[in-house]
């Protein structure tokens, strides 16, 4: 069987690449995607640990589904801001979303 | 360990020489007279009509939305469908409230008039 | 689930439930008649701190060890549900006059409450994260609520895309202690670790949990975002947020730590204390150069979130820690009444949405309204920590806490920022009383309640803050 730490370490780069995808990227859709991957590397740990270290208990699993059903929720408060950002400034570059002082 | 996976990897490098030797085949040999018409982008025989990128209307995404929404409370749904004659009672009324939320959630888009598409 | 359970859970089940039936019976309220909507949230929450406030003293847990009641998240739920009512008196005095009365507003609000009040009382970590997001999502959606304008907008999208970042590292950390002890239950969590001792998982997991929820609560480095949305936000979502967001990250910050890894004090102490220290310093200096007065009390908010941790500092030495976990309660209440009356008169003297927020349009007011003048001077007075005031009480208590524990660069260090961020409360003071100018508040009655009620309060605790801390003493984490 593939060993626990492949999973933590599969896990660990999705992570990363979501991280990275956060702060280099402009677009705030692109950013959201990022964010999206960060989430579901949370949940590859969720069930690999689940599966490996307490396959008895139901914990992790539902752990994992209720990520996913609030990533969902997330996702679409956070689409509709954009929409409703780029419908009256036709942008969604975060750098050219300077009415703020970022 | 990882020898279970080895028939995997067989299969994976034939697949991936099958298709790529079908398309490098029919390159290599294959009589090739280019026009316009072929160059087109397949649209299932029409004639393109338009930019390829169209703007799409906004209330697509207002849908599209609203489907994430309710698609994904599926994933509650079904473990509960797989364990329903465990839970028993308790399972139900518990499912009965969840789904009780839900239609809140849509009666408010409904009468918000999310659903209308004019 | 069981009598007991739901007898645990009756505050909360009932808060969330008015909040869904208020969605639907909105939609049946006419658009003049939005008060109604504000009326109704308020006796939900009436109710729900009624019912809380009944739980009193009982400790118990419920839901498998998941929901616990203790005077602890009695304390917190009670703040939390005055905040809230805070939040809607603000907002039934501007939001009508921004033109942006919509009833979602207090349904929104409500689910945000009832968000904080999970996180205050879940002993999971499951719990703990669905608290997380039904606190932020409305926050998000609130923080863009004054929709047609292009700053609030932006505001939303900021909060929202830093606010879900957060969310990311949070849930990375709890799934790292998950699997770290193989159980989501603080309990479970601090019996691992008695057994498996430190090791990456602990560690790791701890320091991304720290940093989502830093980021909640705005302490520095992960504050970028709060100057930004507290000056976008609608005036009246940015008082409920500066109090109830902190207060209910500060609440699972301590719930976690003390109950889950009370082990791991030595490696956290130090990371503690140079965030507290950072926060205090950064927050104060930077609020000095502000120009616009939502701005400058939005740094002030990041430099409070410095004096609340530096309570949380000496969670690692047993005699000091419930003294120092009291000092921090009682730092909260002080901090959540200012707060609600200085935004309470920054919206006042907003007339459109957005104008009337310089430094300058404040010129005047010591003559021109002088009962809004010397509540802001109150105010302002008492966020500096000046003699005698609340503010100073509650500063005095965690300074004495954090030295009694031997940590004394920290709290020279709270002295001296206290005395920076004199120049920029008083400055304001001195530009109300000295400089000649018109400006125009508005008087409505709501407004006019709220800040004369927590100037009032101010007053009051400074003159007999004993009870307070009393209950504040008694609420502590055992």
């Amino acid at each position: 069987m593939i060993p626990l730490s492949w999973y933590l370490w599969l896990s660990a780069a999705l992570f990363s690449v979501g991280l990275f995808g956060v702060l280099a990227r402009r677009n705030a859709i692109a950013i959201l995607l990022a964010i999206e991957l960060m989430l579901n590397a949370v949940n590859i740990n969720l069930v690999a640990f689940w599966r490996y270290l307490t396959p008895g208990q139901m914990n992790g699993q539902v752990f994992a589904v209720i990520v996913l059903a609030v990533a969902a929720a997330e996702v679409a408060v956070g689409l509709a801001l954009v929409i409703s950002v780029y419908r009256r400034r036709q942008t969604v570059v975060a750098d050219e979303l300077d009415l703020l002082k970022w | 360990m990882l020898l279970e996976y080895v028939a995997i990897a067989i299969l994976i490098a034939l697949a991936t020489f099958i298709a790529l030797a079908a398309v490098l085949m029919g390159e290599l040999f294959g009589p090739k007279r280019r026009t316009a018409v072929k160059a087109e982008p397949y649209e299932s025989g029409m004639r393109p009509i338009g930019p390829g990128t169209r703007r799409m209307p906004v209330r697509f995404y207002l849908i599209a939305m609203l489907f994430i929404l309710f698609d994904i409370e599926v994933v509650f749904l079904l473990p509960w469908a797989v364990a329903f004659r465990q839970l028993g009672v308790f399972g139900l009324v518990e499912m009965l409230i969840f789904i009780a939320i839900l239609l809140v959630g849509y009666f408010y888009a409904w009468r918000k008039g999310a659903l209308e598409w004019e | 689930m069981t009598a007991a359970d739901f007898s645990l859970f009756l505050p909360l089940a009932v808060l969330l439930i008015w909040a869904t039936v208020l969605l639907i019976v909105d939609l049946f309220i006419p658009k003049e008649r939005k008060g109604w909507t504000a009326s109704l949230s308020a006796l939900g929450l009436a109710l729900t701190l009624f019912l809380s406030l009944r739980q009193w003293g009982e400790t118990a847990s419920g839901f498998g060890e998941m929901l616990r009641v203790d005077p602890f998240a009695t304390f917190i739920n009670a703040l939390l549900l005055l905040s809230g009512l805070g939040g809607v008196l603000l907002a039934y005095g501007s939001i009508r006059r921004h033109g942006v009365e919509r009833g979602e507003y207090y349904t929104l609000l409500l689910f945000s409450v009832s968000g904080m009040m999970l996180m205050a009382q879940a002993r999971d970590l499951i719990l703990l994260f669905l608290g997380l997001e039904l606190l932020s999502i409305p926050l998000y959606v609130l923080a863009a609520f004054a929709l047609p304008r292009l700053d609030s907008e932006e505001a939303g999208l900021k909060y929202f895309l830093l606010g879900a970042f957060a969310s990311g590292f949070f849930l990375y950390g709890t799934a790292l202690l998950y699997g770290a002890s193989g159980t989501t239950l603080l309990s479970g969590i601090a019996q691992a670790w008695s057994q498996a001792g430190r090791n990456l998982f602990f560690l790791v997991g701890a320091a991304l949990i720290l940093v989502g929820l830093g980021f909640k609560v705005a302490l520095v480095p992960f504050h970028m975002w709060t100057p930004d949305v507290y000056q976008g936000a609608p005036t009246a979502v940015t008082g409920f947020m500066a109090a109830g967001a902190k207060i209910a990250g500060f609440a699972a910050l301590w719930r976690i730590f003390t109950e889950a890894l009370p082990g791991l004090a030595p490696d956290v102490t130090p990371i503690l204390w140079a965030l507290s220290a950072l926060t205090m310093l950064l927050g104060n200096l930077l609020a000095i150069a502000q120009k616009n007065v939502k701005r400058m009390l939005a740094y002030s908010s990041i430099a409070h979130a410095g004096y609340i941790l530096m309570a949380f500092v000496p969670f690692g030495v047993p005699q000091v820690r419930d003294v120092a976990l009291a000092a921090g309660l009682f730092y909260l209440i002080t901090y959540a009444i200012t707060n609600f009356g200085a935004w309470a008169v920054v919206s006042a003297l907003e007339r459109q949405a957005g104008q009337g927020l310089e430094l300058d349009d404040y010129a005047g007011l010591g003559s021109k309204a002088p009962a809004l003048a010397l509540a802001m001077t109150v105010f302002m007075l008492s966020l500096t920590g000046v003699p005698p005031t609340l503010g100073l009480i509650g500063k005095f208590y965690l300074f004495r806490s954090v030295i009694e524990a031997g940590f004394y660069g920290l709290a020279v260090l709270g002295v001296l920022t206290s005395l920076i961020s004199a120049y920029y409360y008083l400055r304001l003071v001195v530009i109300m009383y000295m400089r000649p100018g018109e400006p125009q508040p508005v008087a409505n009655p709501w407004l006019n309640l709220t800040w004369g009620a927590m100037a009032i309060l101010t007053v009051l605790f400074s003159l007999i803050p004993a009870p307070l801390f009393w209950w504040a003493s008694q609420s502590v984490l055992r």
